[in-house]
């Protein structure tokens, strides 16, 4: 069916309504679409609200999700800035053979001076500000948690429970899926819009919604969620375990919402990539952002049910006096069952995180190489064996969990299998490159250090996968230093690299190259002295989720290590507001972009720029696959998919 | 990096770190060729004026050559690992000790069951966050919890195993061969005093283990 839809749009190209819009119209009827359409070529004026806040604009919707993004970043990493403070600075117990003991350090500019903490008299601005909320009887959020600037044990739970839920579902999947995802479905597979505009700004305005609903949990009595992003029952379930009580109830209900949002867009992107793809684009000349995207929205289709399921569940059990994942000793459910669901989500979620960013690191390799891809089909492959190698491997989370040894040995063979793929995609890469003329953009520079953090990432999972290793490096360091290298040192650098890219199509101008330029070098030094060291802490059999590693006579050793890590982690926050001011500052002042600056060969490009609602002047005709560089005979070193066969080698804009 | 490790004193889990090394070194082979490649490529075939990348589509060969020699090694570290996992995780046969584990917010605590080796009883013996075991005997932990998961993990046993409410896991076992007094960390998230919960394994010799047996239930 797809076949012939495709050769029906090629002899209806040049009428005026295409059939991508024909077909549409049939499945939505809503106002506003009819509305886009008449006006797809006119320049047509929308109001401020209909155009920048309830836009029904894939791009407009794109742009929304990669700010909504970005500020949940800065929310994330500030989290973890605070906790590594602690990391840093914790008070060191009297130990038999330690270390002397020594006082914490109270937060820098909010924590109060020297001399109110020893005869509590007011010399600091801090001071005034601890002295006005220990008077108060209403600011018990910040007395229970923060007494006087110093993170204490609950706090600290809350604050890393918070920046790993913030960071996994408020930071890389709406900019990887929803701004990508939004930007770069419709205008690289060449159509106007999404399938469905209307459920895309509800997916986007649903995702605002879980934010707020879980902003609004660090201001509830008791705090905010502190049971690990993870949730593990039992102690999600019962406050009497945390103290938390309403915390954990909307961050479930927050996840909950954000289920709904990704469900939502997931539908919309499967549609759009199955029904919408312009006439020749056929699957096999489809770039491979849009297959990591389109596969990655499947996987976000079947996965994210299974954790709004078990959420459900555990509101059951909070609210509903239900006992899925408790028990008593007369019977009730189980705290394994959590683990299980959570991880069955868990885990095709962690490739969710991952596979848009290889999507993009292909495209900047490839185009930056000026080569095809190496490997194209080997590479769809690769994806497709990923995700859904994905679905077999949750129970390696749960090697030391009690779950029956047998299954260890099972979730061990299919987690070790996935280097497989992982190592298919590595070396195409390289491939790529492999007598390329390599430009070293800053984009490219961010796909390369993709390359080679995912590297990292890949092979510290080898020692984890195994059973008898896992049994020792399972919740120490190891795996937050894995975890790290995988979704920072691979997802975000993609996200960085992809910005910076695609920056010149979504606003019309080029980002500043030497701010970029300085951001990434710094970025990279100081994420590798950040988490680098972690996987030593790691083999030192320190614990991840401890508030003061000083407390253990064998992690004594490690202080001047975590202290390490602490600057590390604060250089590498404040470096992130290069790239926001560059971002800022480059929507507004930036040098303006021509049509096609990086001369890539994909639809996304021959749009015109700034893109128009509508996206194309016309639907374009695809005549070839997305990777046609230095073809041999032409004169141009490129040859846009949408070029006519034949046409004069003075190919370019 | 793996001088980090502290000191393995379990018989149990002396192939583990064997098994850690092997990784070790695979994955810096494999990270040094990578790596290396990627670095001479990134040299070798930098945009020079006048230079036209070489158009290549890929190399079914090469496909398979790299996906056959990833499967191997990656089966052949599982087929490594089996017997290791085996052995760290059944059950002991015939212990020479069995003590009784239990994590509570935030403490370990030990029950020895006496000289009528019946746990239950009235001779148990409940001592908290101290672990008293003689050397070189094999000493199996009957794991519960009283609350939430807790994770008892003994580093230089190279031993973890998560602690549940209501089931009782009885693969916990070791053998130390060397007397000393270790930690026993948490290592699951369990709570506000997560951080702190700490019990000590104290490894005596046989006379020492004896006459702290004869102290505690005095005929």
């Amino acid at each position: 069916m797809q076949e012939n839809e495709n050769m029906s749009h090629e002899h209806d190209n040049d009428e005026h309504h295409d059939h991508a819009h024909d077909d549409n119209d049939t499945i939505e009827h809503t106002h506003e679409h009819d509305d886009d359409e008449h006006h797809a070529h006119a320049h047509h004026e929308e109001g401020f609200i209909r155009k920048y806040i309830f836009s029904l604009d894939h791009k407009m919707i794109g742009k929304q999700f990669l700010i909504y993004g970005l500020i949940m970043l800065f929310v994330g990493g500030g989290l973890a800035l605070l906790f590594r403070w602690q990391l840093a600075y914790p008070e060191t117990p009297e130990l038999e053979g330690g270390k002397p003991a020594k006082a914490a350090k109270p937060l820098p500019i909010i924590g109060p001076s020297q001399k109110y903490i020893d005869d509590g008299e007011v010399v600091t601005r801090a001071d005034k500000m601890w002295e006005r909320i220990f008077d108060s009887d209403k600011a018990e959020f910040l007395e229970v948690n923060m007494p006087s600037g110093f993170i204490e044990p609950h706090f600290y739970n809350m604050l890393f429970t918070m920046h790993a839920t913030i960071m996994v579902f408020f930071v890389v999947v709406p900019i990887l899926v929803g701004a990508f995802g939004n930007f770069l479905i419709p205008l690289m597979i060449g159509t106007r819009d999404m399938a469905f505009p209307v459920l895309n700004m509800l997916s986007f305005w649903l995702a605002v919604l879980a934010a707020v609903v879980m902003a609004a949990g660090f201001f509830v009595p008791g705090g905010h969620a502190s049971a690990g992003w993870t949730g593990y029952a039992p102690l999600s379930v019962d406050p009497q375990w945390t103290g938390v009580n309403w915390g954990l109830n909307l961050w479930a209900i927050s996840l909950l919402i954000q289920g709904f949002s990704s469900l939502v867009g997931s539908i919309n992107y499967i549609t759009t990539i199955i029904n919408m793809r312009a006439p020749g684009m056929t699957w096999l000349r489809l770039p491979l952002v849009i297959w990591s995207l389109f596969i990655v929205a499947i996987l976000l289709l079947l996965a994210f049910p299974v954790l709004s399921s078990a959420l459900a569940l555990l509101i059951f059990d909070r609210l509903a006096g239900t006992t899925f994942f408790t028990s008593t000793a007369e019977g009730g459910g189980s705290a394994l069952l959590w683990q299980h669901l959570f991880w069955f989500f868990g885990h095709p979620e962690v490739y969710i995180l991952i596979l848009p960013g290889m999507g993009i690191a292909s495209e900047l390799v490839a185009v930056f190489s000026r080569k095809p891809i190496f490997g194209y089909r080997s590479m769809v492959y690769a994806m497709i064996a990923i995700a859904f190698l994905g679905w077999v491997v949750w129970g390696h989370h749960m090697f030391q969990s009690g779950m029956r040894p047998g299954m260890g040995a099972f979730f061990m063979t299919t987690t070790m299998l996935i280097a497989v793929p992982s190592a298919i995609k590595t070396f195409n890469w390289l491939g790529t490159m492999f007598r390329g003329s390599i430009r070293f953009t800053t984009p490219m520079l961010h796909a390369i250090a993709f390359v080679s953090m995912f590297v990292i990432g890949g092979l510290s999972g080898i020692y984890m996968a195994n059973t008898p290793v896992d049994v020792y490096i399972h919740d120490t360091y190891y795996i937050v230093a894995h975890i790290h290298y995988v979704v920072f040192g691979g997802s975000l650098f993609a996200i960085f690299g992809g910005i910076i890219f695609w920056f010149p199509k979504m606003y019309g101008r080029y980002m500043n190259d030497t701010l970029s330029k300085i951001h990434f070098w710094l970025t990279f030094i100081a994420f590798n002295c950040t988490f680098f060291p972690m996987h030593i802490l790691g083999v030192g059999g320190h614990m991840r989720r401890i508030s003061n590693p000083m407390q253990y006579e064998y992690l004594q050793t490690f202080e001047g290590m975590n202290l390490f890590i602490t600057m590390s982690a604060f250089t590498l926050g404040f470096v992130q507001l290069i790239l926001v001011f560059n971002f800022v500052w480059s929507i507004y002042r930036g040098k303006v972009a021509e049509k096609n600056p990086w001369n890539v060969n994909t639809l996304e490009w021959e749009a015109p720029t700034p893109v128009p609602h509508g996206n194309f002047a016309q639907i374009p005709n695809v005549y070839r696959g997305p990777y046609e560089y230095s073809v041999p005979g032409e004169e141009s070193d490129f040859i846009p998919q949408a070029q006519p066969e034949h046409a004069p080698a003075s190919a370019g804009d | 990096m793996l001088g980090w490790l502290p000191e393995n004193i379990s018989t149990f889990a002396q192939g583990v770190d064997g098994l850690f090394r092997l990784i070790y070194w695979i994955t810096v082979v494999v990270f040094v060729l990578v790596i290396g490649t990627l670095i001479i490529f990134l040299i070798k075939y930098r945009h020079r004026a006048g230079h036209r990348a070489e158009y290549i589509e890929g190399s079914t060969k090469l496909e398979i050559i790299w996906t056959a020699v990833t499967t191997v090694i990656v089966f052949g570290l599982a087929m490594l690992s089996f017997p290791q996992w085996n052995n760290l995780k059944s059950p002991a046969e015939n212990p020479d000790y069995v003590v009784q584990v239990r994590g509570e917010q935030f403490n370990w605590y030990m029950i020895y069951p006496g000289p009528d080796n019946e746990l239950g009883t009235e001779d148990d013996l409940e001592l908290e966050n101290e672990l008293y075991v003689p050397v070189n005997k094999v000493v199996q932990i009957l794991l519960t919890s009283k609350d939430v998961i807790h994770s008892f993990f003994i580093p230089n046993l190279r031993q973890k195993q998560d602690a549940l409410p209501n089931r009782t896991i009885d693969t916990l076992k070791f053998r130390a061969i060397k007397t000393g007094r270790y930690e026993i960390p948490c290592a699951e998230l369990c709570g506000f005093g997560h951080s702190g919960m700490l019990g000590y394994l104290i490894v005596q010799t046989q006379e020492e283990y004896d006459a702290w047996v004869a102290e505690q239930w005095p005929e």
